[in-house]
């Protein structure tokens, strides 16, 4: 009963939160009594204005909001088969979070290490990533931004973009050519006499933080030089005549401008390590577990999909909870790091 | 003077490593397509052959995958375009209390994980499917059109936006005071002056659909796309035709990644020379106005 209740009440809440704001603009427009205001409608004329309506409401209700809200809402359901849906088995219940805790639906005796150990490691290594890649990619941001000569600065662009437009999968299988026992890198290695027998990479996990760190260069690349690229030069100068050391120039001066550049990469990075998906099922050696395949099993091997949407809010959860650390660490508002 | 030449050798240095590491992994592959041993080992270099890119043309589920992949592809610019327009236009109208929340809805799936994407939308649609009875709508073409819409259309919203800063409001009004309806002033103002944002927003949409593999290996079902079967292909340990493939991708998206440029900076050249000109009328324009002022 309670069931369907919620479920109308899902579908019924952005509907009714579009109508306050309706209602609230338009006894505001009234209130404020000026006669040059135009509505929404005589100012896109009806059929542009429906257009847009219809559009936006599509796209942020139908596509964004809804699903979102249904994935959380099946995630507290228990798995069932199709013929009990709303049926008197079909109530609320956290097992599926339970069961991420403890490896069970109703025991509490031991940890469920494996899930718990890779979901961990994941944010950790993702931060990890997000650190490594921001240490590469800050040099040639600020040299582009600063130092670089115009034409330069064009042609490194490009340069930049080409192994970004190459998909994600390709990319993941190029460092498998690399790292792999039979790859390039052992074959050399073994060739110059450095080892007798090959190195798994692949397995100490080389392969994919290398992977990792490559795929998402370029979503840290262009947050910061767009950041660094808005510092008046003089600044740098007046820093230096004053006698700065450059750490000092780069930790007082450049950074703090480039904090909102600093804060979107980050957050971008993060946020597609963590979920990235191609890179841990093609690098990642059997023993390492990345959370994300995790997921995938719950859905397309354990076929527990109330499961896997639990596993799902977990690590949207976790990725809004680092955009909002991100958002206070930095002082910085959503629009400027999605900007 | 010796320090200078020190950091410039260490910038050297640091930028040869770089774009080593940028390019190796993509020579090594690119290396591989022409290798005769029937594994991708790039060295030793056993011999030369172009055998695996007539390979990649029998390949039925490969070429599968590639239509299905393009047909999404024009799905997803056919309905991520206007959407984003759509998503612009309303952020520059929104009632000011509402635009906070209405911003964070929309740019929020380009911070989510493409998984979750492609796992909520598949959700949502199946239990639309059960309620209505509609089985079309459980539909993996359907859905993944759908799920990578959500962000891609806020891709071509930012794009769009950053267009839409530096229209000239005035151009609206004129046309209004002129006599034109508000329709007319959409179809022969507002969309040739987004002319440009429409259509790096198309290639963009293409480019970022054919690509994904997170959200579209959940919401694809029981089809395939090109980044599916070669997921499937390369986590199964492959034959170099796979590289053969890479090396036409990396030639085929590097003239789209240059067409992009392209159109980019004709787009910002045309600006500059219009801001110029604006910049030159308005000094001529104060120029009179000093000259009225002294005679």
């Amino acid at each position: 009963m309670i069931e369907s209740l919620v479920k109308g009440l899902l579908i019924a809440a952005p509907f009714a939160v579009v109508a306050v704001f309706w209602i609230m603009a338009v006894r505001e427009r009234r209130l404020a009594g000026n006669p040059g205001a135009r509505g929404f409608f005589q100012h896109n004329g009806v059929p542009i204005g429906i257009f847009l309506l219809l559009a936006v409401g599509f796209w942020a209700v139908v596509m964004i909001v809804l699903p979102q809200l249904y994935m959380v809402d099946y995630s507290f359901h228990p798995k069932l088969p199709p013929k009990d849906y709303g049926g008197p088995k079909d109530h609320y219940t956290l097992e599926n979070y339970h069961y991420f805790i403890f490896g069970s639906t109703t025991e509490r005796d031991a940890l469920n290490t494996t899930h718990l150990r890779a979901f961990f490691l994941t944010i950790v290594c993702s931060i990890v990533v997000t650190f490594v890649n921001f240490c590469i990619c800050y040099p040639l941001a600020y040299y582009m931004a600063q130092a670089a000569p115009a034409s330069r600065v064009r042609l490194l662009m490009l340069l930049l973009i080409v192994p970004f437009w190459v998909n994600e999968i390709l990319r993941a299988f190029a460092f498998r050519i690399i790292f792999g026992t039979s790859g390039i890198l052992n074959n050399v290695l073994m060739a110059l006499g450095v080892v007798a027998e090959p190195i798994d990479f692949l397995g100490l996990d080389v392969g994919l933080y290398t992977g990792l760190s490559y795929a998402y260069l370029l979503m840290m690349m262009f947050p910061l030089y767009n950041a660094i690229e808005s510092l008046d030069r003089n600044q740098i100068e007046a820093a230096r005549d004053l006698g700065a050391p450059w750490w000092h120039i780069h930790l007082n001066v450049v950074m703090p401008h480039a904090k909102p550049g600093i804060a979107s990469g980050c957050t971008m990075v993060f946020m597609l390590s963590a979920g990235a998906l191609a890179a841990p099922q093609i690098l990642g050696g059997p023993s390492s577990l990345w959370f994300t395949p995790i997921v995938y099993d719950r859905f397309y091997q354990a076929f527990n999909w109330p499961q896997g949407s639990a596993y799902a809010f977990i690590l949207l959860l976790t990725c809004v909870l680092f955009v909002m650390a991100v958002m206070r660490v930095f002082k910085v508002s959503l629009g400027e790091i999605t900007r | 003077m010796t320090s200078r030449a020190v950091f410039r050798a260490m910038l050297g240095f640091y930028m040869v490593l770089f774009f080593g590491f940028l390019f190796g992994p993509l020579v090594v592959m690119g290396a591989t397509a022409f290798n005769t041993p029937n594994y991708p080992q790039a060295w030793p270099f056993e011999g030369f052959t172009l055998h695996w890119f007539a390979d990649l043309a029998d390949d039925r589920d490969l070429m599968d995958g590639i239509w299905n992949s393009l047909v999404i592809g024009l799905g997803v610019v056919a309905l991520a375009v206007p959407v984003g327009l759509a998503g612009a236009i309303v952020m520059t109208q929104i009632y000011w209390r509402a635009r906070g929340l209405y911003y964070l809805v929309v740019v929020s799936p380009v911070l989510t994980p493409g998984i979750i994407l492609g796992i909520s939308t598949v959700i949502f649609w199946k239990d639309v499917t059960t309620a209505t009875g509609v089985k079309a709508l459980y539909d993996g073409f359907f859905m993944t059109i759908l799920g990578q819409s959500t962000f891609i259309s806020a891709y071509c919203m930012l794009i769009f936006l950053s267009r839409l800063q530096r229209f000239d409001r005035a151009q609206e009004e004129a046309a209004l005071d002129l006599g034109a309806t508000q329709s007319q002033v959409f179809w022969h103002v507002l969309i040739p002056f987004l002319r440009p944002a429409v259509l790096s927003a198309a290639l963009l949409a293409f480019l970022a659909s054919f690509e994904n593999y997170n959200t579209t290996t959940f919401a694809i079902l029981s089809d395939t796309t090109l980044t599916t079967v070669l997921a499937g292909r390369v986590r199964q340990g492959t034959t170099p035709a796979i590289s053969a493939l890479a090396v036409i991708i990396i030639l085929v998206t590097l003239a789209g990644a240059i067409a992009y440029e392209v159109l980019r900076r004709r787009e910002a050249r045309r600006e500059a020379a219009a801001a110029a000109a604006r910049q030159a009328e308005e000094n001529l324009e104060g120029g009179g106005r000093v000259a009225a002022a002294t005679a």
